[in-house]
């Protein structure tokens, strides 16, 4: 196993898929002659050249809509958005075109293109640099959407989305990036798209938490078996196709559930699998399901906000006392 | 408010239960703890505790009627209390237990009689004035299973929610009183012949099928049927067996100790072998897709009842001395026809061993004992003559016999564990090392 940075999971992942497959090339600002405006893709420049390794002016709907073009008549292109939040400025391709291509032309147009960058809060970036996106994509079908927690499921998931003929949203983390953190080195690593990873096994409640929400799941998880209670945590790693069966199992052994997510509430990754869940395994709960959500507002810039606005360890570790009655 | 105490399930088994004896008349007060009926299960009889306090009002079943899990049996209240209403109510169920919508509404009309009177402790176990009952999905469904009445159960949830670890207090609270008590010295005569008038010329009377022979037919042709048996009869010299056991008696006899039985001696050797043998000493599980392998070895033994057999168990038999093998089986098999064993005492077996020896039964074969893989048959010891450096001479031999479930044991493994069986009773000093 070596030991790599998320950000070197994630450029292993492209280099390795763009060396088996010269359709696939890498689009977006900065990511050629500055090396990336997080150095993910540091050195591809100068391994692909100009042609494969490709940066864009600033224009989000131009790049997204070129990128889909290019999907369409097969190459696999990957775009990266130096944030999700910029994703906005070209929502209508992904919702209207990514999303529906396939679909409207009776599946006689595949789009093999992965979008990716990096998701959510990092910090006091304030309001309009702060959105998870995960809840907003996943409500559109036809997407694929992927949050991996760490540099190994990074590196397996986003192999397995180069090689999807279906859009796939990748959503990395700035405050990821650094982790460091072992990967196999299985020569053609590539993780099912679609299936979770029981992190952590326990009988008396079970945790899902996905992205760097999994860190704080597994922070509560620690502090509650230090009083005694063992916590399953669940990283879902894919948000749509959601793994609902993990879920229900786990359910189904401890009888009581936490959602951490960090999008807002409003039909988010959490109200959806606390939905599901209640419909599929409701004579096995003894508590009403709980969530852990960012506060329902945009995002502070105040550091004292700031500091209460996420999910946080404390409020997980009391939502999962309260759901254990204890 | 009345309430109304059901039938409850008191083993996991138990389907029906015969309503032995009342031990509180109608009118006398019950506090809770209180035993207030004695009730025969598929396993033993068990005395049933009141959960409340209050007084018996009416009795709904008389004494050896049956009635099914969850039925109405009897009616706690405030002195007094009119009852008029929840009997009509009880009128219009079936013997089935009566279905959740019906309970709800009984409730609801109850209510009104006893406006927020002082409960004393039973006020803290009555739901919130709303009279809804508050309990999680999950304590519902158990409650379901375990024919529990959720408004006989205090919540320890918030608001007073009925949690599940409210109905497991409940269930461990129910198996310790499930100490069996002693059956009341009844008529053993068969009840008389029914009514019913005979189908045939040949005159006739029925017996009325007692739970423990209805779960000995349940079980034994569910493994009859299940598991397809074969039978591997062994011849084994015993003479060295008896002298030992003569030995080991003198000395018993002088400590005043209790007597060693060739049972007992079989049955260490049965659990010496099994340990060598840890396929014998298993289950064959089909759903979970394993054969499955006990660390421990639990040897069960039949002791004949005037009404059937039980098995009770003695526990990590290998680890035990024949002395306290000897004792343990002997105080089994006397509170067994005492009928006071508790149903843990016949559980959890993982080897059984039956002896029709003393009817002077040279040989038999068994029918598995679920879960087990095998069972061993037991025959007499016989004089006998047998040809020994060319010569006849006097022997004592007996023939044991293993029932194998063929879907996890083979003939080959079966006859290896017999042999061992054999080489611990032809040397029985072996039995001691």
């Amino acid at each position: 196993m070596a030991v790599m940075q998320f950000r070197e999971a994630i450029r292993a992942a492209m280099v390795e898929e763009m060396e088996r497959d010269e359709n696939i090339f890498l689009m977006g600002e900065e990511v050629g002659r500055y090396n990336g405006a997080y150095k993910v893709s540091q050195g591809m420049l100068e391994r692909f050249g100009p042609e494969r390794v490709i940066d864009t002016p600033i224009s989000e709907g131009g790049f997204a809509g070129l990128g889909l073009g290019a999907a369409m008549v097969g190459l696999r292109p990957i775009i990266e958005f130096m944030t999700w939040n910029f994703s906005f400025v070209a929502f209508d391709q992904l919702v209207s075109n990514a999303a529906k291509i396939r679909y409207m032309s009776g599946g006689q147009i595949k789009l093999p293109i992965v979008f990716r960058g990096p998701n959510g809060h990092a910090g006091q970036l304030a309001a309009t640099h702060s959105n998870s996106v995960e809840s907003l994509y996943s409500n559109v079908p036809g997407l694929k959407v992927i949050a991996p927690s760490n540099p190994d499921d990074a590196k397996g998931l986003l192999k397995a989305a180069i090689r999807d003929d279906d859009p796939v949203l990748f959503l990395e983390s700035e405050l990821m990036y650094n982790m460091t953190g072992e990967v196999s080195d299985e020569e053609d690593y590539v993780l099912p798209i679609g299936k979770a990873r029981l992190a952590r096994e326990g009988e008396d409640v079970t945790i899902v938490a996905h992205s760097k929400s999994y860190w704080l799941a597994m922070e509560a998880a620690e502090e509650l078996s230090r009083q005694g209670y063992e916590a399953e945590v669940i990283d879902p790693r894919t948000i749509r196709p959601l793994d609902y069966d993990a879920i229900i199992a786990s359910v189904k052994k401890t009888n009581r559930l936490v959602i951490v997510d960090e999008s807002n509430p409003m039909a988010s990754i959490s109200s959806e699998a606390a939905y599901l869940i209640q419909e599929k395994a409701f004579d096995y709960l003894d508590a009403p399901i709980l969530r852990i959500n960012s506060a329902d507002t945009p995002a502070p810039y105040a550091k004292s906000l700031m500091d209460l606005w996420p999910p946080r360890v404390d409020e997980i570790i009391e939502a999962c006392k309260k759901v254990m009655y204890v | 408010m009345a309430l109304v105490i059901d039938m409850p399930k008191l083993s996991d088994t138990m389907t029906e239960g015969v309503l032995v004896a009342w031990l509180k008349k109608e009118g006398e007060r019950v506090e809770p703890g209180d035993l207030i009926a004695q009730v025969e299960t598929d396993k033993a009889t068990m005395d049933l505790e009141a959960f409340d306090e209050g007084v018996l009002l009416k009795q709904l079943v008389k004494e050896g009627e049956t009635v099914p899990v969850g039925a109405p049996i009897a009616i706690l209240g405030e002195e007094g209390e009119d009852i008029s209403e929840l009997l009509k109510q009880l009128a219009g169920e079936t013997t089935e237990a009566a279905p959740e919508a019906e309970k709800k509404e009984e409730e609801e009309k109850a209510v009104p009689q006893e406006p927020e009177k002082e409960q004393a402790p039973a006020a803290e176990e009555v739901p919130p004035s709303d009279g809804r009952i508050k309990a999680s999905p999950l304590a519902r469904k158990l409650a379901r299973e375990h024919g529990i009445d959720l408004r006989t159960v205090k919540g320890s949830g918030p608001e007073g929610r009925i949690v599940k670890r409210d109905i497991e207090a409940i269930l461990a609270r129910k198996k310790e009183k499930v100490v069996a008590a002693p059956v009341p010295v009844e008529e053993q005569a068969p009840a008389a012949a029914p009514p019913a008038v005979p189908t045939e010329a040949i005159p006739y009377e029925d017996i009325k099928l007692t739970p423990m022979r209805k779960t000995i037919a349940r079980r034994l042709s569910e493994s009859k049927r299940t598991a397809p048996h074969f039978y591997l009869t062994m011849d084994i010299a015993m003479d060295r067996a008896v002298a030992f056991r003569e030995e080991l008696n003198r000395l018993a006899e002088a400590q005043g100790r209790q007597k060693i039985s060739f049972n007992d001696l079989i049955i260490k050797a049965c659990a010496l072998a099994l340990r060598q043998h840890p396929e014998i000493n298993a289950s064959y599980l089909e759903e979970e897709g394993v054969i499955r392998r006990y660390k421990r070895i639990h040897v069960a033994f039949a002791v004949a009842l005037p009404e059937g057999l039980v098995t009770p168990v003695i526990r990590d038999a290998d680890q035990k001395g024949l002395a306290q093998i000897a004792e343990e089986a002997h105080d089994l098999a006397e509170r067994a026809r005492a009928r006071q064993l508790a149903p843990e005492e016949m559980e959890g077996h993982t080897f059984t061993t039956s002896n029709l020896g003393m009817f002077g039964i040279e040989h038999f074969t068994a029918i598995i004992n679920p879960p087990d893989v095998c069972i061993l048959a037991i025959g007499a010891i016989r004089d006998e003559v047998v040809v020994k450096d060319g010569t006849f001479v006097a022997a004592k031999r007996m023939k044991v016999t293993l029932s194998c479930d063929h879907r996890a044991v083979d003939g080959a493994m079966g006859s290896r564990f017999l042999q061992t069986v054999r080489s611990y009773l032809e040397e029985p000093m072996n039995l001691m090392l």
